[in-house]
């Protein structure tokens, strides 16, 4: 009567559409908690899942319930100490309190608030949702090691593709030898003689060969047989002479790269374009993560004195004063110098600012830029965060703020700098797309403001 | 009482070591050899001790993620997808990793065979209790109980929940996520008020449900003219009618839709005028398996009581007959006195009467008045005291009774002294609450109506009726909330769930909240639907 059932070879995970459909259905909610995570999540955090916690209001699954005050009500209660019939009792002021247990609801879906936690996929893919990547690069992305294919030996088994016909093919010579299958050259030979006897005794009056004659032609015929034989029996290629050439993934070399934030702090930076910022250097980062093993990220903000500070103050801590944007260049170039040599560092480096800039400082900038930083950078990217509504009047040239003037011409006279106009988080990607395609010269030809 | 028995078998036992050869298992640790020896002992006892009539039995051993899967689409092994299982899964999930929250040890299924799940980080101990409990508890419970015989099909309700799943897989395909979702959530807010209380329904049967399915398509492709969507809509209804020919309009609609109707999932399955076929179908999804669930409701208490009498008389005879250790009776009584702890009412662990507690101490004072009653017992039990028949009288009410009738029945004045019972009324014209009756020879009577009604499903869920609708006129859909003792639906519940009625209606919805005594409207609750409440 009884069948024991082993189930845990079964696949778990079987609630994972029902998960999918939590998620589509909470997605306004998920969306706005993750990206209140981002605004406190450190850049280097990004890569990983978390726990997020939203409203649980629009989860709620109404249904016709008695309200749990009001009216005329009795219950029963255990554990009567002291009570005796005709007892008056205040009534409890907050909530249900000790009474009203059978009246509480069935699975608690009265709380207000919902957590759970987020996979770093399904982070990541909310993430990147408002910056519009392809989903390729999603993909790409999201692999925490980049691989390339590599050559690893041969092996008896794989796909036809794959076949390596210079090791196949020695197998079976080295087989058909080993196993003394006939050439096809010794067959013809034998042919040949034996047609040739033949032949011979044709022109013979009697139509007889003689007896020496005889007895060779009949050695020929069995030789020819047993050789026909062995050629059937022993194959030209056998499976076992099979070899395919083997691939391996192995993971690109993964060195260290630097990343360098720069950013104008001045009163003119709001909030928002900050937030902007912040997700320009995270998608930075993730990008550098998947090519590079470690790396370093070095935070430098600016108004008219630069300094490194630590991310905190970087993103959050206010500063007041003009904007002299040379002063950052000049501390990257101090860092650089000081802590990463450019033959054991990849440079990268990624400056965010709303193009204000010291009137007399352009030309220093411009020099700064092309003499002493690009040569040692593998890419340097500006971004100019501008207001939606002033987007708008900078489309047209006169309005090019004081920083794109400087920059504009560095960037055509170089493949390693880009610059670009971000107003809202779908402009940021844009950057990236130029920063990773293969052939980067040439499509820089392209870039203009 | 639960403490004697285990002393006087302690006494009986001191001597037997722990490595002594008749044990089934020793240690914590099991495999399926062990598991089924463990079997064959506790199916020995079961059906021939306590002569208990089961299905079939199927262990299902499974891992605690399969556990966690298993929660959230409300215990069944098959079960459609809808986000609302997502959002059980991630709370349990969290719950679970934090540590706030342990795994059930057990799922069990009203299906014939009867499958039980355990869970395999259980000790050999957990799993014998597992399968006395359920595997024999649970399952004779639900063969004999009249309510699981007369409502469900354990039979077909695997067939039909697989039949369940692949239908809204298919028409999430066909139409859109978002269509069968809204249809979904509309149902599962009704599905309490899916069931049929008094009527029998028949039951569901796969191959019958398969060729309804079909005949339903068939019709829909057959009927089909693309002609009706150009026809206009509403009628006008005759103004010059006079009152005697609208109320025998009236009666006459009420009687061609069967009105009153309690199961308004039913009645929108059936009437709602712009309904898709398919959604009509998943509806009746959404219904018949709230009906399956239904007599579980009802009988919570006496089911785990039931189990809980089981497992304890099944675990204490493999313990007399030397099957099992003394360390493993001590490890199953620490399982199942947590199991069984009643908390007072100012306890902060208080959350209402524990079905566990009441029904494990219920049943073992059944077998108390059986075996050995008092003059008390005699008097208030003169069917059943001394009969020492405890097993016959026992499984006789596991038949019989539901949670309410059976409080009614069978709980005696001892328990309610021993559980310390009081009656509190609270009445919202009175500004305190009063003890009303207490567990004293004027009281006990009263305590134990009060809570036979608090275990009665038709009192703590509202009484709601489709009671009339305007055919002719507007299709105003009229909804009646029969409010007793003045206690309301929780006003922004109703709101929202009004609003999937009449999502699923396609036309307006009053909801009405009339007296019980009086019949007279206290007040009322409309839904508009936006497109109509545009124009």
């Amino acid at each position: 009567m009884l069948y024991i059932v082993d189930r845990r070879k079964n696949p778990k995970g079987k609630s994972l559409g029902n998960r999918q459909r939590f998620m589509r259905r909470a997605k306004a909610q998920i969306k706005k908690a993750v990206e209140d995570t981002i605004r406190t999540r450190g850049i280097t955090d990004i890569n990983s899942g978390d726990s997020i916690t939203i409203p649980g209001k629009t989860l709620h699954e109404p249904g016709f319930h008695h309200a749990r005050r009001g009216g005329d009500r009795n219950y029963v209660l255990p554990g009567n100490k002291k009570f005796v019939p005709g007892d008056r009792i205040a009534r409890p002021q907050s909530g249900d309190g000790g009474a009203g247990g059978s009246q509480a609801s069935p699975d608690g879906d009265g709380e207000d608030e919902f957590q759970f936690t987020l996979s770093r996929d399904e982070f990541l893919d909310i993430f990147f949702e408002d910056l519009e990547l392809p989903d390729l690069l999603k993909k790409s992305l999201k692999q925490t090691t980049a691989f390339r294919t590599a050559r690893a030996g041969f092996s008896s088994d794989g796909t036809p593709a794959n076949l390596s016909l210079v090791r196949t093919m020695r197998n079976s010579l080295a087989r058909r030898i080993g196993l003394r299958r006939p050439k096809t050259a010794e067959i013809r030979d034998l042919e040949e003689k034996i047609a040739a006897l033949q032949a011979k005794a044709e022109k013979r009056p009697s139509g007889k060969l003689t007896k020496p004659d005889e007895d060779t032609l009949h050695m020929l015929l069995a030789d020819l047989e047993e050789a026909k034989r062995r050629m059937k029996a022993i194959p030209f290629i056998d499976p076992i002479d099979t070899r395919y050439n083997q691939f391996q993934q192995i993971p690109d070399p993964n060195t260290q790269a630097v990343m360098f934030c720069l950013m104008d702090v001045s009163g003119s930076m709001s909030e928002q374009m900050k937030e902007l910022a912040k997700r320009f250097f995270m998608l930075l980062h993730l990008f550098l993560h998947r090519r590079y093993e470690h790396v370093d990220v070095v935070f430098i903000r600016h108004t008219s004195r630069a300094a490194e500070v630590d991310e905190e103050t970087f993103f959050y801590s206010r500063e007041t004063g003009g904007t002299i944007v040379s002063t950052a260049l000049e501390e990257m170039k101090r860092v650089l110098k000081d802590r990463y040599p450019t033959d054991q560092w990849n440079i990268y480096a990624a400056q965010a600012s709303d193009g204000d800039n010291y009137s007399n400082d352009g030309a220093k900038c411009t020099a700064l830029l092309a003499e002493d930083l690009l040569p040692k950078c593998q890419y340097y990217a500006y971004i100019e965060i501008t207001d939606e509504r002033e987007a708008e009047i900078f489309s047209s040239a006169e309005g090019e703020t004081a920083l794109w003037k400087a920059y504009a011409p560095v960037a055509r006279a170089n493949a390693r700098f880009a610059l670009k106009r971000v107003t809202k988080a779908a402009d940021i990607f844009p950057v990236f797309r130029e920063l990773f395609a293969k052939n980067r010269a040439e499509k820089l030809s392209g870039v203009k403001g | 009482m639960t403490e004697k028995r285990t002393t006087k078998a302690d006494m009986e036992k001191t001597a037997a070591s722990d490595s002594a050869p008749g044990l089934l298992f020793s240690g914590a640790d099991w495999d399926f050899n062990t598991l089924k020896a463990t079997y064959d002992a506790i199916e020995d006892i079961a059906i021939n001790e306590l002569k208990l009539n089961v299905y079939p039995n199927q262990v299902e051993v499974i891992t605690s993620e399969q556990m966690l899967d298993a929660y959230s689409s409300i215990g069944m092994p098959l079960m459609y997808h809808h986000w609302s299982f997502g959002k059980r899964f991630v709370r349990d999930d969290v719950m679970y990793r934090k540590g706030y929250q342990g795994l059930a040890y057990e799922i069990v299924i009203n299906s014939n065979p009867c499958i039980s799940y355990v869970m395999e980080e259980n000790t050999i101990v957990m799993q014998a209790l597992v399968i006395a409990h359920a595997a024999f508890g649970h399952n004779h419970f639900f063969k004999n109980n009249y309510l699981f015989k007369q409502w469900t099909d354990a039979e077909g309700i695997l067939d039909y929940l697989q039949f369940a799943k692949r239908y809204i897989a298919k028409c999430e395909d066909r139409y859109g996520f978002d269509a069968v979702e809204r249809v979904l959530d509309a149902a599962h807010a009704l599905m309490e008020q899916g069931v049929n209380r008094y009527s029998h329904p028949e039951k569901p049967n796969l191959a019958e449900e398969l060729e309804r399915e079909r005949e339903r398509a068939k019709y829909e492709d057959e009927t089909y003219n693309d002609l009706w969507r150009t026809l206009p809509q509403a009628e006008k209804d005759d103004e010059d009618l006079d009152e005697m020919r609208r109320k025998m309009r009236m009666e006459e609609r009420r009687a061609q839709f069967g009105l009153p109707e309690e199961n308004l999932l039913y009645f929108l399955e059936k009437n709602a005028p712009s309904m898709q076929l398919w959604e009509r179908e998943i509806l009746r999804i959404v219904r018949n398996i709230g009906q399956y669930f239904y007599p579980q409701k009802q009988t919570k208490m006496m089911n785990e009581g039931c189990a809980c009498y089981v497992h304890y008389a099944i675990m204490n005879s493999l313990y007399d007959k030397g099957l099992i250790s003394e360390g493993a009776m001590m490890e199953f009584i620490d399982y199942h006195s947590r199991v069984v702890f009643q908390a007072e009412y100012d306890d902060p662990r208080y959350s209402g009467f524990n079905p566990y507690a009441l029904g494990f101490a219920m049943m073992q004072d059944i077998h108390r008045i059986c075996v050995d009653p008092t003059e008390e017992d005699r008097k208030w039990f003169p069917d059943i005291a001394g009969n020492n028949e405890p097993i016959e009288t026992l499984k006789e009410a596991w038949a019989h009774y539901r949670d309410e009738s059976f409080i009614l029945q069978f709980l005696s004045p001892k328990l309610m002294r021993d559980m310390r019972m009081f009656l509190i009324e609270d009445l919202s014209s009175s500004p305190h609450l009063e003890v009303a009756a207490i567990h004293d020879d004027n009281g006990y009577r009263k305590v134990r109506r009060a809570l036979a009604r608090m275990h009665d499903i038709s009192v703590r869920e509202p009484d709601m009726q489709v009671v009339d609708v305007d055919i002719r006129g507007n299709r105003q859909l009229y909804i009646q909330h029969t409010e007793h003792d003045g206690i309301r639906l929780e006003k922004s519940e109703a709101e929202m769930t009004l609003g999937y009625i009449g999502q699923l209606w396609g036309y307006g919805v009053t909801l009405q909240a009339v007296d019980h005594e009086t019949g007279e409207i206290l007040h009322e609750m409309d839904y508009t639907p936006e497109d109509l409440a545009n124009s």
